[in-house]
């Protein structure tokens, strides 16, 4: 006498469906709200309730939907609210049996932090099994640990400028050391704009080292760098490469005018002996130049060369003065 | 633009091209004062105006239009082995490669959950018939169209669809989104056709990954 079994079919009070999904939603075969989940009741309000669907939530997918079978049909769901602030959703919606309409599950999915703020929610509004607490939890763990991190990096950033700084400065003049120099010249090469470089050293220093000792050698120094520091203009690069040693360059020069200007000064300034604890320590400087558009390729060691021996022909000539190189190679020592 | 996007962008020229050409594109755009040692720090901002100096660097140097070279950059961040958790992070969309383009929609949320100063552009899908879609970038920096073309193409090829896309060019924001639009930026429009989800094996992709072992 038995008949087929009978489907096997749930039935649930709205209360306990509120609290195993409290985002939930029934719509009533009409496509009308019949019935809420306590979240989702406290963010819309009562007011929601017996209104069409459509009237409440914007559908984005699936888009165009008609009816509910649309709904049932479709793999997930994606609305938002239609009234500010927009919450938007993600959802899946299954038919309920007897033709009583469709059950739809909501979640905020990646916006569950802002419809949190948005709605004053709280974890009581979420299911027992819903991850989003977690989520919100990793979500500030990770801000937290990130903010963190950030400010290590901060440090580290700071400690290894300043280490570089410190490996490529002159301890003694606060100028850039050789490696500063390198790569400075390295830094032009590369960027192929037109630079001019000036090498210069000091006359006479050896004298100031022996007779008067090597704190006035510093003195000497420290105080050629200022007055180089006070005659090149901003952008300019001063480096002390070797002991009485010194390479200027000039980015932007296509000839020689402002760099004979600012060896000029140089001379000038060094007319006048440095004093040191009373003793006058008289010392001038010899320099060579070269212009990087004299050479179809420029290139580091060659026009490093090429200032030196710009530099030796100033010594030959005297000392004091400054030697161009030309385009043709040729050297142009000045008067003094 | 973000750290992440520019240093894709340094790692693309470099692994791709050799260092001589990130070098020299750095030199020629300038960008000496703005790099470390190691070039981009990945979690800094920086200015737009440095990314398109550097685009528009890469593109004289290598003597390529932009749109080929954004799209090649779209294939790198999907094949090349440095960036497996990227590709990672993108085959959670779905399993198939159509609920993967779905997922695009959400993937501006979960970016700026991972990573909140990490701002893409909103991209919108559309299905236009059955195994056609437009896939519209919002208010995105020019080109970025191209690179999803190229990440697009990748990520098809890594599921084993055959995919056919098109770069509809760069149109206005909807006139009902006026309050949308950002100064300089237009959206951007692909058409993706999805011919055969299943034309080859594809890679493999387990959602458990290694980390979780």
């Amino acid at each position: 006498m038995d008949g087929p079994p009978e489907p096997l079919t749930f039935r649930l009070a709205p209360g306990a469906l509120g609290h195993l999904m409290p985002l939930y939603l029934w719509l009533a075969p009409d496509g009308h709200i019949h019935c809420m989940g306590p979240s989702l009741r406290k963010i819309m309000g009562p007011a929601a309730l017996g209104a069409p669907l459509a009237e409440v939530f914007e559908l984005r997918r699936p888009r165009g939907a008609a009816s509910l079978a649309d709904l049932t049909r479709a793999p997930a769901l994606r609305l938002n609210l239609r009234a500010a602030p927009h919450t938007g959703f993600k959802g899946v919606a299954v038919p309920l049996a007897g033709g009583e309409g469709v059950l739809v599950n909501l979640s905020f999915g990646h916006a569950v932090r802002e419809a949190v703020r948005d709605h004053a929610l709280s974890d009581t509004d979420f299911a027992a099994t819903d991850l989003a607490i977690e989520l919100l939890y990793l979500a500030e763990a990770k801000a937290a640990v990130m903010g963190e991190l950030e400010k290590t990096n901060a440090r580290l950033n700071g400690a290894k400028r300043t280490a570089e700084e410190l490996a490529l400065t002159d301890a003694l003049t606060g100028l850039r050391n050789r490696r500063g120099m390198d790569r400075a010249l390295s830094g032009l090469l590369a960027a192929r704009h037109d630079f001019a470089m000036l090498h210069l050293d000091l006359d006479h220093f050896k004298q100031v080292n022996d007779t008067l000792g090597h704190a006035a050698g510093d003195h000497v120094l420290t105080e050629f760098a200022r007055m180089l520091r006070d005659s090149v203009r901003g952008g300019d690069v001063i480096t002390r490469v070797g002991g009485d040693e010194f390479i200027l360059l000039f980015p932007g020069l296509s000839d020689y005018g402002p760099l004979e200007r600012v060896a000029g000064r140089i001379l000038d300034l060094l007319r006048t002996p440095i004093d040191f604890l009373g003793q006058a320590c008289a010392v001038g400087s010899s320099m060579g130049a070269v212009l990087s558009r004299n050479y179809d390729s420029p290139e580091a060691d060659r026009m490093l060369s090429d200032a030196d021996r710009a530099l030796y022909a100033s010594k030959a000539a005297g000392r004091g003065r400054l030697t161009l190189t030309e385009a043709d190679g040729t050297l142009a020592t000045q008067a003094p | 633009m973000h750290g992440l996007v520019n240093r894709a962008i340094q790692c693309f020229l470099h692994d791709s091209f050799g260092p001589g050409v990130w070098t020299a594109v750095a030199n020629s755009a300038d960008l000496t004062d703005v790099l470390g040692a190691d070039g981009f720090e990945a979690m800094s901002v920086y200015e737009d105006a440095v990314t398109e100096a550097m685009l528009t660097a890469a593109c004289d140097r290598l003597g390529r239009p932009r749109e080929s070279l954004l799209e090649d950059l779209g294939t790198y961040l999907i094949w090349n082995e440095k960036l497996e958790p990227l590709r990672r992070l993108l085959r959670f969309g779905g399993r198939s490669f159509t609920e993967f383009l779905y997922s695009l929609e959400d993937l501006r949320g979960r970016t700026r959950l991972a990573v909140a100063q990490l701002d893409l552009p909103e991209l919108e899908l559309d299905e236009a018939g059955e195994g056609t879609f437009t896939l519209r970038c919002r208010a995105c920096p020019p080109g970025f169209g191209h690179v999803m073309a190229g990440i697009l193409r990748a990520l098809g090829d890594d599921y084993g669809a055959l995919v056919v896309l098109e770069h509809l060019g760069p149109v206005s924001p909807r006139s009902d989104e006026e309050e949308r639009r950002v100064h300089g930026r237009q959206d951007e429009l692909l058409s993706i056709a999805v011919h055969d989800p299943d034309f080859h094996a594809g890679r493999r992709f387990d959602l458990a990954g290694i980390g979780a072992a």
